[in-house]
């Protein structure tokens, strides 16, 4: 039964329901598997007798109407799950027990899957390594000293290295599509909206979007379709019918038009990279689809936007951390002292670097000059966007400006670890939905993904062409699984 | 611009986070770069550009305002570092 865990979600999903194994089979092999991966450090709350009991039930009752029946997943620890310690990676919630359940996990209960633990994440999703997370590195499968990306770093690990059957990340500048693309995976992020935020653990809340990580492209729809919805509780969550992503999931895509846009080729692009996009290109043409250039001439102001935006929205979020109704409380001979305390103690470097900036933009006198700028060139951005979406129907750009790099490799440097976001950080800018597909592997053995992203709401024709570039590249792991 | 130690003291006294005098200079040398990074804003023309304000094209959805949850104070203080029987505890506030 061990190549069970080697099944994509869908698969799992059939066989469950066609009898040929258990849910409880299906739980064993994957707690085993996570049971030996130690060294990579995934996970930071274990679900595993809980997975078990929740996996016997269901083999009992037998209720396969679900998307999702009997699957164990594991899921980033940035979910409020309702009675199971909630860290966002950080020592301020070490201690947090969330009252309530997040919308999307909810929704994915409902749909007949359960937990099988909380997996390790950059601390309150700021990072593009995990080497910011409170519980340490998570460490890449493809390689003992490689990064696996961030911020859901701990989740496309645990994916890739088959710990579990899919799983969800949130992305709030890149952080499920860079660490898909560096453990050759597939990771969507949706229209902002198309998921509900309620529990999540805010970071930047105009930005924040939550999504699924899977092994392939089909398994991405149908988590898609079973983690989304409008929810009452998150304003800001659209009101739209969700797709029955899976059944309209097509490689056909013939005469679809695909923008280039030449401003993301980036000065010391790697050759690799570039290379990596012409085949996708002649992927697409393959299959039929037009390939048109276009410009979004705002492109390089995108990161120095972001870096305004996320931590503005950053430094008023995390306000509530504060020593008094939940996490990590540091001694004060006063109340003042006892809140500075607290959060100097709870919060890690990079979130002080984050929550500091933040604090700047928005202070008086500077709001005008850094924030208000920010949001007009915002505007600019997203209208490039907007106009090109008249012409092409999705535009096809690499995920990533590299493969995954060395731990402590750009932890001295933080503006070089921001430039890893470089292709992922316009569409969040935009809301817009945007994948990244495994496309292959550079001189070192390290996978690269490709990024497509699309009009609102437009997740399916994202998803049938990365159908069609996954059925032409025919992406295979490589690495041997050396932590056992 | 550069963010200098003191502006650090000041913006650190805002967000409410103790530094010591290491922290500080590492954060001002931090800050200051990242400051640099951003300013390359300020190389575009911004006239008679709108602000976005909202990234969604729907109007916002209001709900009624009702309870739907509750009766769960001892769950909830149960999270608290410091609680007795019905209040969060807080180090003293007035003399």
């Amino acid at each position: 039964m061990s190549n069970i865990s080697q099944l994509s979600l869908t698969k799992i999903v059939k066989g469950i329901k066609k009898k040929e194994f258990t849910s409880e089979e299906v739980t064993k092999v994957f707690i085993a598997n996570s049971k030996k991966s130690k060294k990579l450090n995934t996970y930071i709350t274990e679900c595993f007798d809980e997975a078990l009991i929740s996996a016997k039930n269901f083999d009992k009752k037998k209720d396969y109407n679900g998307l999702l029946s009997g699957i164990p997943i594991a899921i980033k620890d940035l979910f409020c799950t309702k009675d199971i310690k909630t860290t966002a990676g950080s020592k301020i919630l070490n201690n947090f027990i969330p009252t309530y359940e997040s919308t999307v996990t909810k929704n994915l209960w409902s749909q007949g899957a359960f937990l099988l633990g909380k997996l390790n994440c950059d601390e309150f999703a700021m990072g593009s390594s995990n080497e910011t997370s409170f519980f340490g590195n998570v460490i890449n499968p493809y390689g003992e000293k490689i990064v696996p990306g961030g911020s859901s770093g701990g989740s496309a690990s645990a994916l890739a290295a088959e710990l579990t059957p899919a799983t969800i990340g949130t992305d709030t500048g890149g952080s499920i599509r860079q660490p898909a693309s560096f453990t050759g995976t597939v990771g969507l992020k949706p229209t902002y909206g198309r998921c509900s935020r309620w529990g999540i653990v805010a970071f930047a809340s105009s930005l924040d979007q939550a999504g699924p990580m899977t092994k392939n492209v089909e398994d991405c729809a149908l988590l898609l379709q079973a983690m989304s919805s409008y929810d009452p509780k998150d304003s800001t969550s659209i009101d739209i019918k969700v797709e029955n992503y899976s059944s309209k999931l097509t490689e056909k895509v013939k005469g679809l038009k695909i923008g280039i846009p030449k401003e993301y080729r980036v000065d010391d692009m790697p050759v690799e990279i570039d290379s990596l996009w012409k085949k996708g290109i002649d992927y697409l043409k393959d299959a039929g689809a037009v390939i048109k250039n276009i410009s979004l001439p705002h492109t390089m102001y995108a990161l120095p936007t972001y870096y305004i935006v996320a931590p503005a929205e950053a430094s008023s979020n995390l306000a509530r951390y504060d020593g008094v109704k939940y996490g990590h409380r540091a001694k004060g001979n006063n109340l003042i002292e006892m809140y500075e305390n607290t959060r100097s103690e709870g919060f890690g470097n990079e979130v002080k670097r984050r929550i500091l900036i933040g604090t700047y933009v928005l202070s008086s006198g500077y709001y005008d000059a850094y924030y208000l700028k920010a949001q007009k060139v915002r505007q600019l951005i997203k209208n490039d966007f907007d106009k090109s979406f008249t012409e092409v129907d999705a535009i096809l750009t690499p995920s990533t400006p590299s493969s995954a790099f060395k731990i402590g490799d750009k932890t001295d440097d933080p503006i070089s670890m921001y430039l890893n976001d470089i292709f992922t950080v316009p569409v969040n800018l935009s809301g817009l939905p945007a994948i990244s597909v495994p496309a292959g592997y550079d001189k070192n053995n390290l996978p690269l993904g490709l990024q497509l992203i699309g009009k609102p709401f437009d997740e399916q024709t994202i998803l049938n062409l990365s159908l069609a570039i996954e059925k032409r590249v025919n992406f295979k792991k490589n690495f041997k699984n050396w932590w056992c | 611009m550069s963010i200098d130690k003191d502006t650090v003291k000041h913006i650190s006294k805002l967000a409410k986070i103790s530094l010591d005098e290491k922290k500080i200079s590492d954060l001002s040398k931090d800050l200051s770069s990242i400051m640099k990074f951003i300013e390359k804003l300020n190389k575009l023309n911004t006239d008679n550009i709108t602000p976005l304000t909202s990234i969604i094209n729907a109007s916002l959805k209001s709900r009624i305002d009702e309870v739907n949850d509750g009766k769960i104070r001892d769950q909830i203080l149960k999270n608290s570092p410091e609680n007795n029987e019905e209040f969060f505890v807080v180090p003293k506030v007035i003399d």
